[in-house]
């Protein structure tokens, strides 16, 4: 395919994580939690200090770095740095918007799933489901 | 419609027309292999849908499972449970594998998580909650089994989403671009031949008039030709030269008037 990019396969990706402090640490006790030689780690922690410009920049860096299959990321934090996340349309990695403990989950703001709930509606494949 | 004028610029004959000939043969085939083509991955695509639209739910579930068993191991554990895991992160030991499965040419990455080594923080929570702490760590294990598929499905929509598009572009290009162009081009070669055809039958007929005439002429003259030579011989025969048959009359001497 022309203009498709390629997909590679790799025998072991990490998980990176944009979240707040509580949903972070219940991953990190599932053992996702990598840090590596230059004490980076592959999560960053949002919480009320946090900068837009430091949950954009690590959007960027997780997205970019090869080693990463899924970048999951809070939806109030997704929603902040909307315009990226939007804009991001490479398949991997995968952005998973997932919903955090102190915020309700909202679908009609994932990226994706508003793209499913168009086709959805185009199509009327499930009009039964919701 | 705007193809309908639409031809290739080439020169018409029987050999091009041969080869447009191939070329629509060719593009109509390649026009139903990628109408199946699109058909299958439709089906994957419509497939891929509904199972999106399920996961997404039952991941709100088991969010909600695992935030609750964090709640309780910290409750049990004390508060300060999160900055003895926070502070034990060293490598990863739950780790995502990639893989691509083909669907009709396409290649859709299916992830599949797997736990590496023992998980660093075996130790946290052995003062009091260990057992809640286990149990977090399965919830969230399990969360992350459905977050993993949910990746995989995710992107296998955007790729096969992508893949879909430019499938239907070149199947619409081809029925409403190349085939009428190809068509356009062999009745346009056909039309030309059909003309040069009867340009030529018509030169023959031609010919053959003039032919047919220069012949009647020829044999014309011929018997001309043979009468005369016919006269020539009888002429002597009859006693009279062919030179005084012509004043056979008016040459002589007047003659005398003859009285009855």
């Amino acid at each position: 395919m022309a203009g498709k990019a390629q997909i590679p396969t790799r025998n072991s990706a990490l998980i990176a994580m944009i979240a707040d402090e509580d949903t972070v640490t219940g991953f990190l006790l599932a053992g996702v939690g990598n840090v590596d030689l230059r004490r980076k780690t592959n999560y960053l922690i949002v919480d009320s200090k946090t900068t837009v410009k430091a949950i954009e920049d690590a959007f960027k860096e997780f997205t970019s770095k090869e080693d990463i299959a899924i970048v999951m990321i809070s939806q109030y934090v997704a929603n902040m740095i909307r315009f990226l996340v939007d804009s991001y349309n490479k398949p991997i990695p995968a952005i998973l918007e997932i919903p955090s403990k102190d915020h309700p989950y909202d679908p009609a703001h994932d990226s994706v799933l508003s793209r499913v709930k168009y086709l959805f509606s185009a199509e009327s494949v499930a009009s039964g489901r919701r | 419609m705007s193809g309908q004028s639409q031809r290739l610029n080439v020169v018409p004959t029987v050999t091009v027309l041969g080869v447009m000939k191939a070329r629509l043969v060719g593009a109509t085939r390649g026009h139903a292999l990628l109408k199946k083509k699109s058909d299958a991955l439709t089906v994957q695509f419509r497939q891929i849908l509904k199972k999106i639209v399920s996961t997404k739910e039952s991941m709100g579930e088991v969010m909600k499972t695992s935030s609750f068993a964090l709640t309780e191991a910290k409750y049990v554990a004390g508060e300060n449970i999160k900055h003895i895991v926070l502070e034990n992160v060293q490598n990863a030991s739950l780790k995502v594998r990639s893989k691509q499965e083909n669907i009709a040419g396409v290649k859709l990455p299916k992830f599949e998580y797997f736990t590496e080594s023992e998980t660093k923080n075996d130790l946290t929570g052995l003062a009091r909650g260990g057992q809640q702490i286990q149990q977090c760590r399965a919830a969230y294990v399990k969360a992350i089994e459905v977050l993993v598929e949910l990746a995989s499905l995710q992107t296998s929509f955007l790729t096969l989403d992508a893949a879909i598009k430019t499938t239907n572009r070149r199947v619409n290009a081809l029925e409403n671009v190349v085939k009428p162009r190809l068509e356009n081009t062999i009745t346009y070669i056909k039309a030309e031949l059909d003309e040069l055809e009867r340009e030529d039958f018509f030169r023959l007929k031609k010919i053959q008039g003039f032919k047919k005439r220069e012949i009647e002429k020829q044999a014309a003259a011929a018997r001309k030709f043979a009468e005369e030579q016919f006269e020539e011989k009888e002429a002597p025969k009859k006693g009279v030269s062919i030179n005084s048959t012509h004043n056979f009359l008016s040459a002589g001497k007047k003659d005398e008037d003859i009285i009855f």
